[in-house]
């Protein structure tokens, strides 16, 4: 596909590119971008070879490249009645992304190179966007033995993880950090100390105490964002942490980089957008793993996205069937299905001033990117075309029954958010 | 006046004036209870549901002869022989029940909230008997009903909960209760089983037991669950007998008119010693009698509440 994308406001924080400008594309790669310049045409005047080409006039949008996310779960292979590679992706694309890094806990667990090639060849097959599988640390995310990593990364996984199912021995995870040195990939750690959470539903405090649910204070989590921390200066291992919820983890992480250990870390919108009010009336809507926090998590979540301690902005999209939620809280499935809510929510960051819309694209696009070594996140020439447009002034409700993901578990069903992904372009493949 | 809700949920969402309405109904059925014939007409033709996923005989047993007394056809559902155990959903049991024409469905379940979840989908009224470590908001209502009788108020009143405050939902409905009405509730219990966050309710919590017992007019022992024991909550129930048991020289730090309660099954010699248990100070027995009375009055009340 051959495309031009006219006067659009270009951002492209990998080229520090933040202006007004026309994107080349030329078979399903960026060609060039023009910026506007007083005194100079832009590339359709210049260039006589765009005739021909398919215009998008972007005129009061915004062009990012595609965004990222970096923790997902497509649901396939095994649980094709919560959401498939097909109907994930098309809920990224609807949500703006072009990439999403989808997690292990499949059934069976992706710990071997066959379910790894099994995603792949399906997502090429099926798949809206692309689609990087992220392979489990442990055999069957048991936490005892190292699963292939080599082979899997080999196959195609970007990362290791065994999300969902943290890893308790220190020992394991010490090797883990070690080993995937190998191969230059970092592990991600879902911090919960299994012991100390257990049988816990929300976040411990007064109102789980007033519902009657049981807790999961915050430092199950940074006991093991604690432990990580320093099993990766011991290991010199890439770490990234996965949904970092509470105040205590930002501040763990902040000083960490400052020692210089190689740790990134992640959050998610409903992290830093509400917090465990949420659950009251039993709404297993709010149920999720870790669990929503208290406001002043959610303000630390944002300094720490606004200082660079948290470097990506994940969905954690995690979609659950209609009657597995409708249940008792306490039995209901944790997850919420953010795909397509991400960028809306991410976006009131930009209107409240906590970040520039050009650090949110670095959250979104060129973080994971970096992250995971890939070669996305970028409109530098000869990367693929993969585009999101932006209109940052259409306002709109959140419906669920509108979502295009299977999962339509979301906590923010009824909120009014400002900015919409328009068009997503995935390798030159224009979905409007 | 008329109760606001379909449903008693819990405590928590009651007014003070919705709670004497129960307590004042209770009065009157208290008396019913005194005579030969103990059955009214009130509420026949209707039909009541007892639905216990959790094992209960006291609870269940009151809410069965509550339910008589009041002339309703009553159906025990028995969940171990019933659907549930075939994977049947709580939503769609209850939407079989109340298809069977069900006007009220009485739940105790080990899930807290559940009795919420099914109230919104059904039109029956709900009683909950018991939700997780939630609410039980008829033994608080008895246990009013109780200490009102006994003591002739609920304001001012020093009331000691003593025990696992925090997997007691008995506990958690009777701070909800007596702190509405200004009466002063002391948690006893060690660190573990006495969750601090109690106390911006407006309760004080105590670890020492003498000291927490200091001048109490009402001093209800909670049960220790014996399934705690091995869990890290406490070392042992002969160390948890020893520093937070009721022991005769333990309840003189109490007013000398003070009752001792228990919502039962009683643990005898570990949370309570059967010279205090059998003692005329001892009021357990009449709070299961009141129970049965406090029970009519809701089942009355909630019917009223329909028409």
């Amino acid at each position: 596909m051959n495309l031009l994308i006219k006067n659009g406001h270009i951002i492209d924080p990998s080229q520090g590119i933040d202006g007004k400008g026309d994107l080349v594309i030329e078979n399903n790669r960026i060609k060039e971008i023009s910026l506007a310049q007083k005194g100079r045409r832009n590339a359709e005047g210049k260039l006589s070879w765009l005739q021909g080409f398919r215009t998008i006039d972007a005129s009061g949008l915004h062009v990012l490249p595609g965004l990222i996310d970096i923790h997902t779960h497509m649901r396939e292979p095994g649980f094709e009645y919560k959401e498939t590679i097909k109907t994930g992706t098309m809920a990224a694309v609807k949500g703006g992304f072009t990439s999403v890094c989808t997690m292990p806990n499949t059934n069976p667990v992706n710990d071997n190179s066959s379910v790894t090639d099994f995603i792949i060849r399906k997502a090429i097959q099926e798949g809206e966007c692309t689609v990087y599988p992220i392979g489990a640390i442990t055999k069957g995310q048991r936490g005892e033995e190292l699963a292939e990593m080599g082979i899997m990364y080999a196959e195609g996984c970007v990362a290791f993880s065994d999300d969902g199912r943290p890893v308790m021995s220190s020992l394991v995870m010490r090797r883990a950090l070690e080993y995937s040195r190998a191969f230059n990939v970092p592990i991600i750690s879902h911090c919960e100390d299994l012991n100390l959470s257990e049988g816990g539903v929300m976040n411990e405090g007064l109102l789980s105490v007033t519902l009657g649910l049981r807790g999961v204070p915050p430092e199950a989590e940074e006991a093991m964002v604690g432990r990580d921390i320093a099993l990766a200066g011991l290991a010199k291992g890439r770490l990234h942490i996965a949904h970092v919820s509470t105040a205590g983890s930002v501040r763990l992480i902040r000083e960490a980089k400052a020692r210089g250990i190689q740790v990134t870390a992640e959050t998610c919108p409903h992290y830093f957008s509400i917090t465990e009010k949420e659950v009251e009336g039993y709404n297993t809507n709010a149920k999720v793993n870790p669990p929503l926090r208290r406001q002043e998590d959610v303000d630390a979540l944002k300094e720490g996205l606004k200082d660079g301690t948290i470097d990506v902005i994940a969905t954690d999209h995690a979609p659950h069937h209609r009657d597995e939620k409708l249940r008792e809280f306490d039995q209901a499935p944790s997850g919420i299905s953010g795909i397509e809510t991400a960028i809306g929510i991410s976006l009131r960051l930009v209107e409240h001033g906590v970040l520039t819309l050009a650090q949110l694209v670095e959250k979104m696009a060129k973080n994971p990117a970096v992250i995971l070594g890939l070669d996305k996140g970028s409109l530098k020439p000869g990367a693929d075309a993969d585009i999101t447009i932006l209109d940052l002034n259409k306002e709109y409700g959140v419906d669920p029954g509108k979502f295009v993901s299977k999962g339509k578990n979301t906590p923010f069903e009824g909120w009014m958010l400002k900015g919409m992904p328009v068009i997503t372009i995935c390798k030159g493949r224009v979905h409007e | 006046m008329k109760l606001s809700s379909k449903d008693l949920l819990g405590i928590k969402d009651l007014s003070k004036d919705e709670i004497m309405l129960v307590l004042d109904t209770a009065s009157g059925f208290k008396d019913v209870l005194r005579r030969d014939i103990k059955k009214v007409p009130a509420l026949r033709g209707k039909t009541a549901v007892n639905l216990f996923f959790e094992p209960s005989t006291r609870t269940k047993t009151s809410f069965e002869l509550a339910e008589k007394r009041l002339s309703l056809d009553v159906v025990n559902f028995a969940v171990t022989t019933s659907s549930v155990v075939k994977g049947e959903s709580i939503i769609d049991t209850a939407l079989n029940v109340q298809a069977l024409g069900a006007e009220f469905m009485v739940i105790r379940h080990p899930s807290s909230g559940v009795p919420h979840l099914v109230s919104t989908h059904i039109h029956a009224s709900v009683i909950n008997a018991g939700d997780g470590i939630n609410e039980h908001p008829t033994q608080a209502l008895l246990d009013a009903f109780t200490m009102k009788e006994k003591t002739g108020r609920l304001e001012g009143l020093i009331v000691a909960i003593v025990g696992d405050v925090l997997h007691s939902r008995v506990a958690k409905s009777d701070c909800y209760l007596l702190t509405k009405f200004g009466a002063e509730v002391r948690l006893i219990g060690p660190p573990t089983l006495v969750p601090l966050e109690m106390q911006s309710v407006g309760v004080r919590v105590f670890h020492d037991m003498e000291e927490g017992l200091r001048d109490t007019d009402v001093v209800m022992m909670l049960r220790i669950q014996m399934e705690r024991q091995g869990r890290g909550f406490f070392p042992s129930t002969l160390e948890y007998a020893r520093y937070w048991g009721l022991t005769t020289e333990r309840l003189s730090m109490a007013k000398k008119d003070a009752i001792v309660m228990h919502p039962g099954p009683m643990n005898r010699g570990v949370e309570i010693v059967s010279e205090i248990a059998d003692s005329p100070r001892s009021v357990i027995l009449e709070q299961v009698t009141n129970g049965l009375a406090v029970r009519m009055a809701v089942l009355y009340l909630l019917a009223g509440m329909k028409e």
